[in-house]
């Protein structure tokens, strides 16, 4: 099984490969792969064109900023997972990049690909948008912002025009009083494999234990990652409790279109979806 | 295109389709056919190779993005005698069949350079990307604790069979 036939270019700049990009119609920009290979050697997707970023230098960093991490475009899953800076930050995007996929496909998978992929059951799609984070699309014309809630448009559909390459994310530090988590169920149990359901959890909490501010991503139960916003807003103010996580967790599913697919119904995926939100406020909150 | 790599030691240099995987020139220009080809969707693992190091899908990653690369296949353990994690799959019944094996040991292996001393859930789940149809994961992780031990240059746990030593 291998793809249909296309023209390879791996350009050695961001530009080469910006420009590769708006002058070919249809041309597709590949990171680690790991998710457009399967789909061309299934033939689901044949471009004409693949532009392979993966000898562009100066992308494979995580950097640490004044108020953000710098996540580069060819920074694998394994690299998010197992970096520090990461971990202390965003515990929910570190935790979600360590359950994506497979050992092998973190070694090469990169997280921005997975955010440009957007996957309906990617783990770390719900992880940025609960941390608030922003991609950052260049095109040849220059640079723009997308906060991670509108980047999501659809199935397997992001916000980056055709002539646009994610080229970093950016994820907001933590402050004293924020932390996060992410949990799920993976389609081969426990935490392997696609989220079945998954949640990623982000609070503030108050120097009185109140809840302050709250975000919770949901991913795997729906059509794309999507801000679970009645749950957040229904935490804020509380004392963070049992009570008032069963409150939230009751609520995760308002606003969002639960699909039924090969891996369950909707009221089970609206349960289990109930279920992490719950686990995934209780670890956040604990700190 | 030209794409040139290092392949267990070797610098091969081939004309390949961009469309050509990493496993297929593995094993169907350089003959190195120890790399098994099973699922084809990225799921079981037994075309794991090391590329720089890395336990990776040879069927997940065209030719042409190793260019350059240093890649190890299972052809590329044995130095004379066998590899440490090789002699633990023989030694502990490591395989049934066979045809996971190449996978287990190189995803093995990659295990063993990144941790010499892993528990139990540490190697189940540095094999979670390894399918085994036969569902022998029991002995394959007796033989990753086997090469673990040996490769510390410790006696390898005594075997839980009673006419072995």
């Amino acid at each position: 099984m291998f793809p249909r036939q296309f023209e390879y270019v791996a350009p050695a700049s961001l530009d080469e490969a910006l420009s590769a990009l708006a002058s070919t119609p249809g041309a597709k920009v590949m990171s680690g792969g790991q998710s457009l290979i399967p789909m061309m050697k299934l033939r689901l997707f044949s471009p004409g064109t693949v532009i392979d970023i993966g000898r562009i230098d100066g992308l494979a960093d995580i950097v640490e900023k004044d108020d953000h991490i710098s996540i580069g475009a060819l920074v694998r899953h394994n690299q998010t997972a197992s970096d520090p800076t990461v971990a202390a930050h965003a515990k929910a995007l570190s935790q979600a990049a360590g359950w994506t996929g497979d050992h092998q496909v973190r070694n090469r998978g990169t997280t921005c690909g997975a955010m440009a992929h957007a996957d309906v059951a990617a783990d770390q799609p719900a992880a940025a948008i609960a941390l608030g984070a922003t991609m950052m699309a260049r095109s040849s014309s220059g640079q723009r912002e997308i906060a991670a809630s509108d980047f999501f448009v659809d199935a397997l559909t992001s916000a980056l025009s055709e002539d646009e390459i994610l080229v970093e994310l950016r994820v907001p530090k933590a402050s004293n009083g924020s932390r996060s988590a992410y949990d799920k169920l993976g389609r081969r149990g426990g935490h392997t494999d696609y989220a079945v359901a998954g949640i990623a959890a982000w609070v503030n909490v108050g120097d009185d234990g109140s809840v302050t501010d709250a975000r919770i991503g949901v991913t795997g139960v729906g059509t794309r990652p999507t801000l679970a916003e009645a749950a957040a807003a229904s935490l804020i103010g509380t004392d963070g409790g049992e009570e008032s996580i069963r409150a939230a967790a009751g609520l995760v599913t308002d606003g969002i279109t639960v699909i039924e697919d090969l891996y369950g119904s909707v009221e089970y995926k609206t349960h289990l979806a109930q279920v992490f939100t719950e686990r995934a406020l209780q670890q956040a909150l604990a700190g | 295109m030209q794409v040139s790599m290092t392949v267990n030691g070797r610098t091969r240099t081939a004309d390949v389709e961009a469309r050509t995987l990493l496993v297929h020139y593995l094993r169907e220009q350089l003959n190195l056919t120890g790399t098994h080809v099973g699922c084809e969707t990225s799921y079981c693992g037994a075309c794991t190779v090391l590329v720089d190091g890395k336990a990776t899908k040879s069927c997940t990653v065209l030719a042409v993005q190793a260019e350059g690369a240093d890649v190890t296949t299972v052809e590329g353990l044995a130095n004379g005698e066998l590899h440490p994690v090789q002699e633990g799959f023989w030694e502990r019944h490591g395989l049934q069949c066979g045809f996971c094996t190449p996978g287990m040991i190189m995803s093995a292996v990659a295990l063993l350079n990144e941790n010499d001393n892993p528990s139990e859930d540490e190697i189940r789940h540095g094999i979670e990307g390894n399918l085994c149809r036969c569902t022998g994961y029991h002995n394959i992780v007796r033989s990753i604790e086997y090469a673990a031990a040996t490769m510390r240059g410790e006696d390898p746990p005594a075997s839980q069979w009673k006419d072995e030593s």
